[in-house]
């Protein structure tokens, strides 16, 4: 079957979900994305590798933080970034998600960042390229819908990987909204290709999906229960503008039963590292204390995202 | 095939002609991996100051697009001040020149150094650009062609000798 994901020599074409692709590109990137954290503590903080090239961030959703980070990794890598808030531009005159990418490929990019809220549009726009025989355009998916965030999953891994070395004996726990997480899914999926032997789920069942058994994960509906004995706590944060209907009563009640204080952390190992995707809502799903508590590697995550971006869009860049 | 020299003789001469023009300002920078191999052996040698640095120069490289990145990438490491420096970069062959230009644009990105010279085991000649090692354990008479790759090898008792492989 083809994957879209993968070109005609098995390697990286478009970075789409890591549901799908296999281990050694995983480790390939995270080993990739090692020597590029160092380029942040030059006095010169840029590479050549994709000076001459054009990425568009194609942000069809709002999202500073994410668009920020893949702007600094281009730059950083010399690329041209040309940032299209698309909200607020053609598609409101009614040009369609396609001509759109025609339009752009007419102007000779290179690479596009895309971020939208309907579950599957990087999909659509790669499928383009691909029947159009553009196989030299390449996409990344920085968020679509409820389905993928490929590069958060990515730089979590990055940051697991760092702190504990090793995937094959640990136990992680994904705490809160995984009903809307597009994050959550990543997470999984990777987490699963990686080799780490016990994810576990924990949340309200309200938040959580009914498929969630077959994607092999062990589901809790008690804090204490979930987080005893892990090593590593992926937060989620609560989706308050994705949340439709009466799923939740406040966020001080979910605070209560399933925010992350140093009480319930104390469940987990000693060393367990406590990590989110950002942006926190403090006093909702993550104590202050936690959030800047020693336990806590929220921040290098940020740092670390845009090393692994770079290294997505290098490999891409050179496939 | 040629006779290959023994690297530790070249080794030898390399020492000889760096030692006068070593002093408190020089830092050395290997290229992964057989300068860099080589570097930790002249720094200790030499008895270098600076911590030694190390470079992995694929970032830089000028045929990135053609063959995409190595997948075994090292971090480089640059341990001291480069501002004012004066650095002796360390490759174990030089031949076309192009991985010495990528590691100066490399260097540069850490700040600007007094001067920077080259050292290598083998000089191969064949340049492609206009590049010359200061200090050089031996130059090939005769040109190896394209076809094959002249490296440095390092066993593991950590003595180093040199091997022609077919490109």
């Amino acid at each position: 079957m083809h994957n879209p994901q993968l070109n005609a020599h098995g390697e990286l074409q478009h970075l789409l979900s890591l549901d799908g692709l296999p281990r050694e590109i995983l480790t390939a990137i995270l080993d990739t994305a090692e020597p590029f954290t160092e380029v942040a503590e030059r006095e010169i903080k840029k590479l050549p590798i994709l000076r001459g090239k054009s990425i568009f961030n194609l942000f069809f959703e709002n999202s500073t933080r994410t668009r920020t980070t893949f702007e600094i990794a281009a730059k950083r890598l010399s690329a041209d970034v040309i940032n299209l808030n698309v909200a607020t531009s053609s598609t409101n005159k009614g040009e369609t998600l396609l001509d759109t990418v025609d339009n752009l490929c007419a102007m000779q990019a290179d690479m596009f960042v895309v971020r939208h809220a309907s579950s599957g549009a990087p999909y659509l726009i790669a499928e383009h390229l691909h029947n159009t025989r553009r196989h030299d355009i390449h996409v990344i998916n920085a968020g679509d819908g409820r389905h993928a965030h490929p590069t958060q999953g990515l730089l979590d891994m990055y940051t697991i990987r760092h702190y504990k070395q090793d995937f094959t004996g640990l136990v992680v726990a994904i705490v809160g909204d995984v009903l809307h997480s597009r994050v959550a899914r990543s997470q999984i999926a990777a987490l699963t290709t990686l080799g780490v032997p016990e994810v576990r789920v924990i949340g309200p069942k309200t938040l959580m999906p009914t498929d969630l058994n077959k994607l092999g994960v062990r589901v809790f509906h008690d804090m204490r229960e979930g987080l005893r004995d892990v090593d590593v706590v992926m937060m989620l944060r609560l989706q308050n503008e994705r949340m439709s209907g009466p799923l939740l009563p406040s966020g001080q009640e979910f605070f209560k039963v399933w925010g992350l204080t140093p009480e319930k952390l104390a469940v987990a190992r000693p060393d367990a590292i406590v990590m989110h995707p950002g942006p926190m809502n403090r006093g909702v799903e993550i104590d202050s204390a936690v959030a800047d508590g020693t336990q806590a590697v929220i921040l290098p995550q940020v740092t670390f995202g845009i090393a692994v971006r770079m290294a997505v869009m290098s490999m891409l860049g050179s496939n | 095939m040629p006779q290959l020299p023994d690297a530790d003789t070249l080794f030898a001469a390399l020492i000889e002609q760096m030692a006068p023009h070593v002093n408190d300002d020089t830092a050395l920078v290997g290229i992964y991996t057989g300068g860099a191999w080589l570097a930790e052996r002249l720094h200790e040698a030499l008895g270098i100051r600076h911590p030694l640095g190390t470079i992995d120069v694929s970032f830089y490289r000028d045929d990135y697009a053609a063959k995409g990145l190595h997948p075994q990438l090292r971090r480089s490491d640059i341990p001291f001040d480069m501002e004012g420096r004066s650095v002796i970069l360390v490759d174990d062959v030089l031949f076309t020149g192009r991985t010495t230009r990528a590691a100066l644009n490399e260097l540069f990105d850490y700040g600007r150094p007094a001067r920077v010279d080259l050292a290598v085991l083998v000089d191969r000649g064949e340049r492609q650009l206009p590049i010359a090692a200061r200090f050089c354990g031996h130059t090939l008479a005769t040109p190896l062609g394209g076809k094959q790759n002249l490296q440095l090898e390092k066993a593991d008792n950590g003595s180093l000798s040199l091997r022609l492989i077919d490109a």
